[in-house]
């Protein structure tokens, strides 16, 4: 118990690592599931490779690249957390791009025609008709996606950012307790996890589409 | 013939190597009633489609009002205003409820302010019957509802013209009457109309003309009595009488040859 008081208030780094790498994947990945279904084709193409590269990368690859990048071109100060931030958000821009992309998709072409029936320009009706559906019907898949990025954010350990999972390491190494040591920042990470979970379900109680 | 409100001219439509129309020129004179009918495959949604420039036509021009829509320089998003469709499978967005889906193209597009909107949005809800239903989503709406609140969606803009396209055969027969009616009330007020359909009763009853088209060009075209009683061209004869084989003399459907 006192391991998890220890570890506890680096939950706040995993956290803020967790949401804007979400909140970048969420602009960035519905940029690109917007070009991929109503973009021309070089705009479809370049779309659609980015989320094909990146999504066969392993995101530990990802966040050690893109950590040197920033080290070397002093990107953002040079920081850590911006370089873990980047790498995480730049995996979930591909992953949310394909959920996105599904959820717009399966609305089919009648909204977007409709819409433009009645006067609405592309961008219009996109803001108004299409994107808002879209969000809903892909919070079941994005809750997940919330879930991975939420215990991926582990990996960034790795470039010496001290979340739950370096901190968890720091303490080991002082009590030479390991076991104890994870098992406590397992359970953080399962009680975050669950967390997120049960409020994004009500989340899509809340706004679930009446189909 | 007064000065036409609707001229469409030598449209010419093809996907990939499938010619779905081949040259369809008619006028439509204002507050004229023009029902298309044809078998399946004849380009007659795309036809209507071509008219507010949905689908964007590969040879010929259209006009509304004088002005030429397919001219590159017209806004089309503005001109679309002018011209309601209505479609077979509603497309009501799902997201809003009946009052807000007649009301969002009236605050983005037309710029009003939401309570004058909602007021707007509330009087045509009322003209189709459904004014008890505003505050309802779509899925807690009957098929013959939907339709018409997406007849009111379009007639909430003013059209000039209004475009269905297979209004009713989504529809299950007995939810097909509302609809009807609601059409058969806005023709007699004098709204231009050019509709897609296989309702012989309406066609009969409304139309000031029809139009057979067929592998995309127009076989036939006449008052109602001449191609019910007297067609020129066997296959407007043929076509009709199964047509009322299926569907009955009055358009009744005697029985649809789908279960939903």
């Amino acid at each position: 118990m006192r391991c998890v008081v220890y570890i506890l208030p680096a939950a706040k780094l995993t956290l803020l690592v967790t949401v804007m790498s979400l909140a970048m994947g969420f602009v960035l990945g519905m940029l690109l599931a917007v070009a991929r279904v109503y973009g021309g084709p070089v705009l479809r193409f370049a779309a659609a490779s980015y989320s094909r590269v990146v999504r066969s990368l392993p995101t530990l690859v990802m966040v050690f690249a893109l950590y040197y990048v920033v080290l070397m071109t002093d990107f953002l100060g040079g920081s850590r957390l911006a370089s873990a931030v980047l790498a995480l958000g730049a995996c979930s821009t591909a992953y949310q791009s394909e959920i996105f992309r599904g959820a717009i998709q399966s609305l089919g072409s009648g909204q977007m025609l409709a819409a433009r029936s009645l006067g609405m320009s592309r961008p219009v009706a996109l803001r108004n008709v299409i994107l808002p559906q879209a969000v809903r019907l892909a919070i079941p898949a994005w809750s997940n996606e919330a879930a991975i990025v939420l215990k991926d954010s582990s990996l960034v350990s790795a470039v010496g950012t001290v979340e739950l999972f370096r901190r968890a390491e720091h303490v080991a190494a002082a009590t030479h307790d390991w076991l104890t040591a994870f098992l406590a920042v397992g359970l953080i990470y399962f009680c975050l996890t669950f967390l997120t979970n049960r409020g994004l379900d009500w989340v899509e109680r809340r706004y679930r589409l009446k189909v | 013939m007064a000065e036409p409100i609707l001229r469409i001219e030598d449209i010419h439509k093809a996907y990939g190597k499938t010619k779905v129309l081949r040259g369809v020129s008619f006028d439509v004179a204002p507050g004229e009633v023009v029902v298309i009918i044809g078998p399946s495959g004849t380009g007659k949604s795309t036809l209507l489609r071509c008219v507010n420039l949905l689908t964007v036509p590969d040879r010929g021009r259209v006009w509304l009002e004088g002005v030429e829509l397919t001219d590159k320089a017209v806004d089309i998003n503005k001109a679309r205003e002018k011209i309601g469709m209505v479609f077979q499978e509603f497309n009501l967005f799902t997201h809003l409820t009946a009052v807000q889906n007649v009301m969002l193209a009236l605050t983005k597009v037309k710029g009003m302010k939401t309570a004058e909107a909602r007021a707007r949005a509330e009087r045509e809800l009322e003209k189709v019957g459904l004014a008890d239903k505003a505050d309802l989503y779509p899925a807690e709406l009957s098929g013959g509802q939907k339709q018409r609140v997406a007849i009111a969606r379009a007639l909430a803009m003013n059209p000039k013209v209004m475009l269905f396209d297979e209004p009713t055969s989504a529809l299950d027969p007995e939810l097909i009457g509302e609809v009807l009616e609601v059409m058969q009330a806005l023709a007699s007020q004098g709204m231009t109309m050019l509709v897609v359909s296989h309702e012989l009763g309406f066609a009969r009853e409304v139309a000031d003309r029809i139009i057979f088209l067929e592998d995309g060009v127009i076989a036939e075209e006449g008052p109602p009595e001449q191609l019910f009683v007297n067609p020129r061209n066997p296959r407007t004869r043929e076509f009709l009488y199964k047509l009322t084989e299926l569907y009955g003399e009055h358009g009744e459907p005697k029985s649809r040859g789908r279960e939903r």
